[in-house]
């Protein structure tokens, strides 16, 4: 069977994604994710969980992450270097030159700003990132003899994967985030019909499905060109990696593609470093930059400059991305303080705001704000909310559970009620059992594994040549003696078990009486039965013997008159254990009696 | 005749060489033609090891093998294949055999029987296959022999059984290729055991390799290509066959539920799971529209493309393509499209200002929604997001034809095509504009969707704004509101690109005449008349002002109310217009005004008859006059020819159809000036300015030759003899030039041989065409052909010359249709007097771009010349991704050229033109000769055959001033 547990995060959650799985003896974790909600211990996965008693390296064969973003990877450092894990830790490529940067600038966030103690350090970061091995996409990795692992693209973001997780013939496939539609940076999610045993599919949009993306970008791109033609400046609260550089390549096509002027800048910080990755990782990315690369890299901006603090007052109309996305403080927050006043300016919000934040204010239409020291800022510029995000939704999990053909399927990463919905809807759609388990509860899936025995090449042969022309398509019924031995299956003839294991061949013969009316001669009989029998079986030998008995190939047929009463004939049917199935199929063919004398 | 001796000179010589070898080694043989096959057993004899024997054979696989000796051929190859041991040996003497059966001319029924008792003893599964191949070649070979085909048909199924996958893919393509298609021969066949073919490939749907099946569904679907009806119940197969596992099985399988969808539209078929049933074509279609969303873009493109051409669907099931319901948090969402049209409707422009503007409205039963449908649900939807550009491009077009073919759907899918305008790869901007622009005669634009579809125009890539303008030209506006806004984002683009004037200024000429009623409201603010004050005169020399004119003056063609609008200035502009814009400006009823009837009259449908009535009447007198004294004639023919020029001048229609006849008139009256009597009378000495009279005249008539079959688009098999014919009679003026003016005898022989060669191949090209040129000077020719060929040269240049001067004038058939192949360089325009400059030894480029009408593939065809003062000649050939072609006979040539020079000392202008290149081989005769050609190698052919090759400037040359720079060291 395969035992999944789910385990301190996850579940029906959004956030803090960390994932047991338990698969034919071989323990996996999938994603050491962080919650942003929390700043204490509740932050990261409880890992008591795992083993109360010996050390994690023991139990987890190995640690998988699907992308970088820090509620599937944030917990990392303090997983391996505080509570300790020394195994093997698998990410993509790009995954593993972006996921210490973010790490460094929230360990930054916390430690520096916030004044943490007890929390993971620089070095701790890097000692983290040695344990990594760093994997292909469709590469099949060999964690050790029975455990391999297989990652798959997944959209989303730059890097992220979906890993299939094999032992022996049980699979599992676990998404983490993805995206089934393709973006301006990224390409759709994909995987081939690997038909695992169980999916484990995020399920952050289970009850949306949404509209199609050109109207969103054609909107956005309307917003800010004429806002930039009106001479106004427009302002783009993002966080540092993902959405703001599919933003920025939407922007930075627009511009070249209609030749406009006005400058676009970016506050720099991390997302420099992390461009820089995204440059270099262009096999990751979609179809029109991997094709275009070869003359200019989408990445290298032409129009995107660097933002400089002074630049905000300039005159002009102008774009500006800023950190953080929901205008809660730093650099966004400034600039928007600025431009708050002049009706010609836009700020668009291209995500979500948490409430409480300025931006989850401006959003539900408040015009006054109240900043600190009791100033109050008129909001007059325009409020846009665009909503990008790079995760599938009910459609897409459907199609991906299309193209994969699992055999169960088990939902997390989203809302209990949502999940609720899609839930019924898979099992309704594919007929296949899906779960949606709660954090820490453990699910425990069983399935009909194959088991692989050897055939001697001899026996194989031997036993096709029998019978119809062997078809593929088809099961077939092979005789022989399987053995079981040190720990592996065999399949042998019967002589050669009898050999190998040195016993002495017995003979089981099953013998059976069928009563015949018939009021003639015995010999009469034998000679009706043969006839009979003759004419049923015509592809095998039925010999009448001397002696008075039928042979029909090696099953014996003898015929005596019943002691008591001469009109009825007891047929004697003997045969040998090999041949049971034809004896019984006789002996029911028999016992229907012979079919009226045909003269 | 004489390439006729040449080549028995070269059969009689190889024959010699090869006897020899017979008579060395295989006397015993008895072969129909040893050469070949004799040199061939020879080698196989001598062949050591196997890998000698490959190098053999491989050899002798690059060189022909003549018709008469394939069968001796196949013999000895048969002959060793028998003896062979080695399987990659017996693997090429099957491909050999196969290509020997393909050999023009060969009837391969007579070694059928030897390539299948082939079959009988072989192992190899590889030979197997090449031998099954082989028989495939010999059975299409023969196509008019049923039970051929029977037999081989009947040797693939009994192969079916083979355990290699490639066996049984060749049996399959054998059977498809060969099956019987009519049902009688089918059921004539069903005694000899042989039984329904679509059951026997039917079979092999379920084979366990993919290649297999994928081979099977192909031979399905070479039965129907071959006419064969498939029968309805393969479907349900075929609907299992789609979720394979393997792309190119899947790929097959759409295919083919897409003919049977063809077949069979009408008939109902239940839907699994429910009591319901539908249409098959509905059905059909739901399945291949789920493919849209399958894991292989392979198969996503096919199903694309074949959507669009189940055009019998029904209409909701081919909405609902464009239907996904949108949700958030189950509840009920609406598309930003319903909201564009919701916010229209209302009578409100778009504020989309606020968050939550698409909050949700109505809870969804959760029941009622279906995640993925069997339907077709959302299929456009999912195709035009697809990640490949090929798929969004495949689902583009699906779109377009399903569109023209339904208003409704064409309504509807408006809003997806507009999007698809913001894609980001150009391709796919571009298809879905033409789309549009094919479409456009059902729809017409709400104002938001103009306004996004006018954003475009912005756009730096000229192609897509270009499309964008041709499809203004034909879209219909619902509001005035909506031409102002055209028109200002038209202006807008002007200013920014200032080169699209031209595409504007045509787009808006339509834009006017199609929309006059929503321009005339427009009138005075466009034109900014004021009641009572007189607004100052705009310049008249601005394009944007032309630009709203042009609008103006066309809206005002159907609307007669709109001059009265019009201010002092604005009728001497249109005055002005009228003539320097004529293409773009129409004559106007204007009050107070005469109408002036100009020699084009506005309506040129009457008047087509009268002047070809004058063409031909023209053409008949010149014809008729066979008597006149040469002088009369000479005056006729100049007559004629200056009243066709003029005509064609006059006449844009008939221009293609004067300048032929005229050329072809000028050439006969080259050929008769040439030809006077007296010229040949005088005395050698005085003979030389009379030589060069006629020895230009020749060749001016070659060159207008040449013009005439290459310039010309829609020229007839039976135009190109008569030009041949005069290119002929210009040869030989030629030849009686020389014969006059060189001494000796020598060089003559070969002149003369040269010259009856072309008469030889002339016969051999236009055989059928020769009853009808009674008195010709080739007919004539062809009858004195036996005299001429034993003469002595100078027998034979009198000969030509009386023959030249008796022979009757051709007369020339008129084809229905005919262009001449013109060019305009629009760009580079010619007037910079800024020079272009630059250091010497490096380049500069330089855009061309230039406008062809009426060019056949021009790819191939059409160089760029740049000419340098100093005589130096430069032909660029552009790359075929520089043509575009954005019409019937239209083409556009947007090139770079690149040019570089030594350093000059001042700046000097080079030209730039383009030319047609020609190649009288590519022409309509010479390819109806049928080229005997075995595998790769193709024997010289015989020179005469050589075409000439040579250039046509066809666009006046344009002068770029340049100036390369020294190096500064």
């Amino acid at each position: 069977f395969l035992a999944f547990s789910l385990h301190p995060g996850a579940g029906q959650d959004v956030g803090r994604s960390c994932i047991l799985v338990s698969i034919a003896g071989k323990n996996v974790m999938l994603d050491c994710g962080m919650h942003m909600g929390y700043n204490d211990d509740r932050r990261f996965p409880d890992f008591s969980y795992i083993t109360q008693n010996g050390r994690l390296t023991d139990f987890l064969d190995c640690v998988i992450i699907s992308h970088f973003h820090l509620d599937h990877c944030g917990a990392l450092p303090y997983f391996s270097e505080m509570v300790g894990y020394d195994g093997p830790i698998y990410m993509t490529h790009p995954t593993k030159a972006i996921c210490p940067i973010l790490l460094e600038d929230y360990r930054k966030i916390t430690v520096d700003k916030k004044g943490e103690t007890n929390f993971f350090t620089s070095q701790m970061i890097k000692d983290c990132m040695k344990k990594v091995v760093a994997v292909h996409l469709h590469q099949t990795v060999q964690v050790d003899e029975e455990l391999e692992i297989k990652a798959y693209y997944a959209g989303h973001v730059l890097g992220a994967a979906m890993f299939q997780i094999k032992v022996g013939c049980e699979s599992v496939v676990y998404t983490g985030d993805y995206n089934m539609t393709p973006d301006r940076h990224l390409g759709a999610a994909w995987i081939d019909k690997c038909r695992p045993d169980l999916l484990i599919s995020e399920s952050t949009y289970a009850t949306t499905i949404r509209d199609s993306k050109r109207c969103r970008e054609r909107d956005f791109l309307k917003k800010v060109h004429e806002t930039v033609e009106r001479g106004g400046k427009v302002l783009i609260p993002v966080f540092a990696l993902g959405r703001a550089q599919e933003l920025c390549i939407l922007l930075e096509t627009f511009w070249e593609r209609m030749n406009l002027k006005a400058p676009i800048y970016f506050s720099t910080g991390l997302t420099e470093k992390a461009n820089h990755y995204y440059k270099l990782f262009i096999t990751w990315t979609n179809q029109k930059i991997r094709k275009t690369f070869v003359q200019r890299n989408m990445f290298e901006f032409k129009h995107i400059k660097a933002f400089d603090r002074a630049f905000a007052d300039n005159p002009g109309p102008m774009v500006v991305f800023a950190t953080p996305g929901m205008l809660h403080a730093g650099q966004s927050l400034q600039i928007f303080r600025k431009w708050a006043g002049n009706e010609k300016n836009m700020v668009i919000m291209p995500g979500y705001c948490v409430q409480g934040t300025v931006g989850h204010k401006i959003l539900s239409g408040q015009r006054k704000l109240e900043m600190e020291g009791r100033q109050i800022l008129e909001v007059k510029m325009q409020v846009e909310y665009m909503s990008f995000s790079a995760h599938a939704d009910a459609k897409g999990i459907m199609q991906l559970i299309r193209q994969a053909e699992p055999r169960n399927v088990l939902l997390v990463h989203g809302e209990a009620k949502k999940m609720e919905f899609l839930k019924q809807k898979i099992e309704q759609e594919f007929h296949v059992s899906c779960y949606m388990p709660a954090n820490g509860e453990t699910t425990t899936i069983f399935t009909n594994p194959s088991i692989p025995v050897d055939i001697s090449l001899g026996l194989l042969k031997r036993e096709a040549a029998t019978g119809p022309v062997p078809d593929a398509k088809k099961p077939k019924l092979m005789h022989g003696t399987l053995l079981m031995k040190d720990n592996s299956f065999r399949l042998v003839s019967p002589e050669q078990a009898l050999k190998e294991l040195g016993l002495a061949e017995h003979q089981l013969r099953f013998t059976c009486r069928v009563h015949i009316q018939d009021p003639r001669k015995e010999h009469e009989t034998v000679l009706r039965v043969y006839n009979h029998l003759k004419g049923v079986l015509k592809d095998y030998s039925v010999q009448h013997l001397p002696d008075g008995s039928i042979t029909v190939e090696s099953i014996l047929i003898q015929a005596t008159a019943h002691s008591e009463d001469q009109g009825t004939k007891v047929l004697l049917v003997s045969w040998t254990y090999q041949d049971e199935e034809l004896g019984s199929y006789l002996t029911s063919l028999l016992k229907k009696g012979l079919p009226q004398s045909t003269s | 005749m004489a390439a006729h001796l040449k080549k028995r000179v070269y059969e009689e010589f190889t024959k010699v060489v090869q006897q020899q070898h017979e008579d060395l080694s295989t006397k015993k043989l008895r072969l129909t033609k040893p050469s070949k096959s004799a040199a061939l057993h020879v080698d196989l004899c001598k062949a050591t090891s196997p890998a000698d024997a490959l190098q053999y054979l491989l050899q002798f696989a690059r060189k022909p093998v003549e018709v008469e000796s394939v069968e001796g051929v196949v013999r000895i190859l048969l002959e060793h294949y028998y003896k062979e041991n080695d399987a990659s040996v017996r693997l090429k003497i099957a491909s050999l055999l196969g290509l020997l059966s393909k050999t023009a001319g060969f009837s391969p029924d007579c070694i059928m029987d030897d390539a299948i008792n082939t079959l009988q003893n072989e192992k190899s599964h590889q030979v197997l296959a090449q031998l099954l191949d082989t028989l495939l070649v010999i059975g299409t070979k023969l196509p008019e022999n049923p039970s051929v085909r029977m037999r081989l048909v009947e040797v693939a199924c009994k192969h079916l059984t083979d355990s290699s996958h490639g066996v049984r893919n060749k049996c399959l393509q054998l059977i498809g290729c060969l099956g019987p298609v009519e049902k009688g021969v089918a059921k004539e066949a069903e005694n000899q055991a042989a039984k329904d073919v679509q059951k026997i490939i039917g079979d092999h749907f379920n084979d366990q390799d993919p290649r297999v099946r994928t081979a099977a569904i192909k031979a399905m679907l070479q039965l129907h290509e071959r006419g064969l009806k498939l029968q309805q119940t393969i479907y349900s197969q075929a609907c299992k066959l789609l979720a394979d596992d393997y792309e190119q099985v899947r790929s097959a399988a759409v295919q083919l539920i897409w003919v049977l969808s063809q077949l069979y539209p009408e008939s109902i078929v239940p839907i699994p799971s429910s009591n319901e049933e539908i249409r098959l074509v509905d059905d059909a279609f739901g399945k291949i529209c789920h493919m849209v969303s399958d894991g292989s873009w392979v198969v996503r493109v096919q199903a694309a493309k074949l959507l669009g051409s189940m055009q019998q669907v029904s209409s909701h099931f081919l909405e609902q393509t464009l239907d996904k319901k949108l949700m958030s948090d189950l509840r009920r969402k609406r598309t930003a499209h319903e909201r564009a049209k919701e916010l229209y409707s209302s009578g409100e422009f778009s504020s989309g200002r606020k968050w939550g503007d698409d909050a949700p409205k109505e809870e969804i039963d959760t029941g009622a929604v279906n995640l993925i449908e069997s339907g077709a649900c959302g299929a456009f939807v999912h195709g035009l997001e697809d990640e490949m550009y090929e798929v969004r491009i495949a689902a583009v077009e699906a779109l377009c034809m399903l569109a023209q073919s339904s208003p409704s759907f064409a309504e509807k899918c408006l809003d997806f095509l507009v999007d698809m305008f913001n894609d980001e790869i150009e391709e796919v901007r571009l298809q879905s504009i033409h789309t549009m622009r094919k479409i456009s005669h059902n729809i017409t634009l709400r104002e938001d969707q103009l306004d996004t579809v006018l954003a475009v125009l912005e756009d730096s890539s000229r192609d897509i704004r270009e499309a964008l303008h041709e499809l203004l030209c034909c879209t219909n506006v619902s509001t005035k509101e909506g031409i102002h806004l055209a028109l200002v984002e038209l202006l807008k683009n002007l200013t920014k690109y200032p080169t699209d004037r031209e595409s504007i200024w045509k787009c808006l000429k339509f834009l006017g005449s199609r929309h006059p009623t929503l321009v005339l409201p427009l009138v005075p603010e466009l034109l900014s008349t004021h009641p009572f004050f007189d607004t100052p005169e705009p310049d008249m020399d601005d394009p944007a002002y032309i630009a709203v004119l042009v609008l103006i003056f066309n809206a005002a063609k159907s609307c007669p109310t709109m001059p009265a609008l019009f201010s002092d200035h604005t009728f001497r502009h249109y005055a002005y217009l009228r003539d320097s814009l004529s293409h773009l400006v129409p004559p106007l009823r204007l009050p107070g005004r005469k109408l002036v009837s100009s020699p084009v009259s506005p309506s040129i449908t009457p008047h087509e008859d009268p002047s070809q009535q004058f063409l031909h009447q023209s053409l008949e007198r010149v014809y008729n006059l066979q008597h006149l004294d040469p002088q009369g004639i000479q005056e006729l023919l100049e007559f004629t020819i200056r009243d066709l020029q003029r005509l064609g001048e006059l006449q844009s229609e008939l221009a293609g159809m004067a300048d032929f006849t005229a050329t072809y008139l000028q050439c006969q009256l080259l050929l008769i000036k040439a030809l006077q009597e007296k010229l040949w009378n005088v005395a050698a000495p005085l003979y030389l300015k009379q030589n060069a009279l006629a020895s230009a005249a020749a060749k001016q008539i070659l060159e207008e030759t040449y013009k005439m079959e290459f310039m010309y688009s829609g020229v007839e098999s039976r135009q190109v003899v008569i030009i041949h014919h005069m290119r002929l009679q210009a040869k030989a003026l030629q030849l009686i030039v020389t014969a006059r003016t060189t001494r000796g005898v020598e060089p003559l022989f070969g002149m003369c041989e040269k010259f009856l060669q072309e008469v030889d191949s002339f016969q051999r090209c236009f055989i059928s065409e020769l009853p009808h040129m009674q008195g010709s000077f080739v007919d004539k020719l062809l009858d004195l052909m036996p005299r001429l060929v034993t003469s002595k040269p100078s027998e034979v240049v009198k000969i030509l010359q009386t023959t030249l001067r008796q022979s009757t004038f051709l007369h020339l058939p008129l084809p229905e249709q005919l262009h001449r192949a013109t060019a305009n360089i629009i760009e580079p325009t010619g007037e910079s007097d800024n020079p272009l400059r630059f250091t010497s030894g490096l380049v500069v480029a330089l855009d061309v771009d230039a406008t062809l009408e009426h060019v056949q593939d021009p790819q191939g065809t059409v160089k760029v010349q740049v000419l340098y003062p100093d005589g130096q000649a430069q032909l660029i050939h552009p790359k075929p991704a520089d043509f575009r072609n954005p019409g019937p006979g239209r083409h556009r040539l947007i090139t770079q050229v690149y040019l570089s020079h030594t350093a000059w000392t001042e700046p000097c202008q080079i030209e730039v033109r383009l030319l047609l290149a020609y190649n009288s081989n590519r022409s309509k005769a010479s390819a109806r000769i049928p080229k005997a050609s075995w595998n790769e190698s193709l024997e010289a052919l015989p020179p005469s055959e050589n075409g000439i090759e040579g250039t046509i400037p066809f666009s006046k040359p344009v002068k770029v001033y340049i100036m390369p720079k020294p190096a500064r060291r």
